[in-house]
């Protein structure tokens, strides 16, 4: 018989192996649908390398697709941290674009330092709401927040279309179902010459320090982890549960709001709806991958958008289906959950009666 | 008003109903399999892609519609066991492994299908399944064409709902499978297997929820289309609530699901002109939401639900 026992030690090893490791596995693993597709394996592996790597516009293009990923990352994270199942970013994201573009197209003229402020205050405001209302549901009605947020998600872009054929719609755009461009002065200043990748970037490890910090640190972070590690504790011990499930809520909407801020304001100027191609579920992968830390969100935000810029690159070069993509990051989702298993306990070969 | 009831008397509204209803059917019978027996089965989203690609790709293939129904099936069943193992013997988080299936199977079915077909611009179509005409039966009126025109997918939706029913609630394994879902230490009492009751109720519960995607494919459509289930998997996790895990209510919340999704696309077409079309498609959606937040306190969980089990551990 076999019997599963929790590790008494948390191995440093297995916090920061198992991520690494699965993330490695699912790689390989990509070798058997490459297979499939009867595409050369090693060159694709190299094509897959060079799409990242191979230039600076490459490696650029890699951190520009990272950027919605951190937000988006930062805001499971956070909400899983209390047990609180947001998988409504993807609606949370167009919320957040929409109050940007809402704001930004010349409702309010106002010069940089004023309007870009404004931008971000209402794209996270209106993510943040996003998060709230379902929270809400929650904490009074008993409602599953995870059904509500999933159907949440597809409320919200059939409520974007219409406001991208109605009220937000471009009346130059010939036709197409877009919003205005955004004011020069409320776009998301560029880091580098010619490149896209722009300073939301900055935003998004800046929000992923401070998270991190407190997390860690602050009272606020303590009760959330209190309440995530064991609700009946946490209130045993005095802490306001729902208050504290409302305000992760809060945050976790904002930093989702923010990934539609950025990557409308900083990446298109303008909104349609295919903003996001599921950075909101995405970003689920990626806050599991960082075992739900802040800064490893960071880290596991550059592995996934490698893995999406990468493949993408390859598909173009080997005529390999882009869903590959999809089918690596989900895999390493697969791997690192199996992964953290092994890493928190051990199998134990017992006799008959039960007994080591 | 006098619209509304034009539409709620003729008999292509009610037909429409049902065959919408049909894969919500599959669905919530399939949700309600597992979380009866403690586990909620996120997948289900990605098994429907599944079930409406493999049994689309095995009927193309000319495996035959009843063949593409047993691999739509096959399908679920293992996307299914893929959960199960995460779940039940390593006892990971219902939520994020349910999930991490979804995009799975989503991701392969979608690579499966892009590297069968990799140039096409519009979809090859096979041979739907017919409705199925009965002699007589079919000629009555208003029944007849509400109920004997439906295909043979729809008939096999009605017939698992009695099926499911009969099982869970005169059967021993039926009354095992609640157990497990509700004290599996007493089942565990019992010299039966925890683990064995789980996995299996999993695996018939997505290969239930598969047929919900075949139907998409094999019944509604001749055709695989990306985000043709467009959320119809989360609808049913909302409807197993609302349906307080039982069939019957089951297929009456499918059914008045479907009435509303008929209602609101002929609706479309009466006041199209006053309201935006959004409002109609939003609807179903918002519907479901509310309906579970009507539900919800009163909802009976099964009581472990979420929570993992361990042999050995009490």
């Amino acid at each position: 018989m076999i019997r599963i026992e929790p590790r008494n030690t948390n191995f440093a090893v297995f916090t920061y192996g198992v991520p690494i490791l699965s993330a490695f596995v699912a790689l390989i693993l990509a070798s058997i649908p490459l297979w499939l597709a009867g595409a050369p394996i090693l060159i694709s592996y190299v094509e897959m390398a060079k799409g990242v790597f191979g230039s600076k516009f490459a490696f650029s293009e890699m951190l520009t697709r990272a950027t919605p990923l951190m937000f988006t990352g930062l805001a499971a994270a956070l909400a899983f941290r209390a047990k609180l199942w947001n998988i409504g970013a993807e609606g949370q994201l167009y919320l957040g674009a929409m109050a940007a573009v809402a704001i930004g197209t010349g409702y309010i003229e106002a010069p940089a330092f004023i309007l870009l402020p404004l931008i971000i205050a209402f794209g996270c405001a209106a993510g943040s709401v996003g998060m709230v209302v379902p929270a809400i549901l929650k904490t009074r009605y008993g409602a599953d927040e995870v059904v509500t947020t999933l159907l949440l998600n597809f409320i919200i872009i059939i409520f974007l279309q219409y406001m991208l054929e109605g009220p937000l719609k471009d009346p130059m755009g010939l036709g197409w179902p877009q919003s205005s461009p955004i004011l020069d002065q409320g776009m998301l200043p560029p880091l580098m010459e010619r490149m896209r990748v722009h300073s939301g970037l900055v935003i998004a490890i800046v929000c992923a320090l401070i998270a991190q910090f407190m997390l860690a640190r602050s009272v606020w972070g303590f009760k959330l982890r209190a309440v995530g590690e064991n609700v009946f504790a946490a209130r045993h011990a005095g802490i306001k549960v729902n208050h504290t499930i409302l305000g992760a809520a809060a945050i976790s909407g904002a930093l989702a709001g923010m990934a539609g801020v950025s990557e409308v304001a900083g990446l298109k100027g303008y909104l349609t709806s295919d903003l996001s191609p599921g950075f909101g579920y995405a970003g689920i992968i990626v806050a599991m991958l960082a075992g739900l830390s802040p800064i490893g969100v960071v880290i596991s935000a550059l592995f996934i958008a490698s893995v999406f810029v990468g493949a993408d690159s390859m598909s173009r070069a080997m005529g390999v289906s882009s869903y590959l993509a999809d089918l690596v990051v989900s895999t390493s989702l697969l791997c690192v959950l199996i992964g953290g298993f092994f890493g928190r306990f051990k199998l134990v070969r017992t006799n008959l009666e039960g007994k080591n | 008003m006098i619209e509304i009831f034009q539409i709620l008397l003729s008999e292509s509204f009610w037909a429409a109903s049902l065959r919408i209803a049909t894969p919500l059917i599959f669905g919530v019978l399939g949700a309600l399999i597992c979380e009866k027996s403690g586990v909620l089965n996120l997948g289900i989203e990605g098994i429907f892609v599944a079930g409406a690609m493999a049994g689309w790709m095995a009927v193309w293939l000319g495996a035959g519609l009843w063949g593409g129904v047993v691999v739509a099936a096959i399908a679920g069943g293992f996307f299914g066991l893929i959960h199960a193992i995460l779940t039940v013997p390593l006892g990971l988080s219902q939520h994020v492994s349910g999930l991490g299936v979804t995009l799975f199977a989503t991701s392969v079915s979608y690579f499966s299908y892009r590297t069968a077909l990799p140039n096409v611009s519009s979809p090859p179509r096979i041979e739907p399944f017919r409705p199925l005409e009965i002699p007589i039966l079919s000629e009555l009126p208003f029944i007849g064409s509400v109920l004997f025109q439906q295909t043979a997918l729809t008939w096999l939706a009605l017939l698992m709902v009695g099926v499911v029913w009969y099982l869970m609630n005169r059967t021993g394994l039926g009354v095992a499978i609640k157990a497990v879902g509700d004290n599996p230490n007493s089942v565990d009492a019992q010299g039966l297997s925890v683990y064995g009751l789980r996995i299996g109720a999993i695996v018939a519960g997505s290969a239930l929820m598969a047929l919900g995607g075949a139907f998409l494919t094999m019944s509604a459509f001749d055709a695989f289309f990306f985000g043709m289930v467009n959320g119809r998997g989360w609808i049913c996790i909302a409807l197993v609530i609302f349906a307080s895990w039982k069939p019957g209510k089951a297929l009456l919340g499918a059914l008045l699901f479907g009435a509303f999704d008929a209602l609101q696309v002929r609706m479309q077409t009466e006041v199209g002109a006053k309201v935006p079309s959004q409002v109609f498609l939003a609807a179903p959606y918002i519907l479901s939401i509310v309906a579970l937040v009507i539900v919800a306190r009163r909802a009976e969980y099964p009581r472990a639900l979420l929570t993992p089990w361990f042999k050995g551990q009490r």
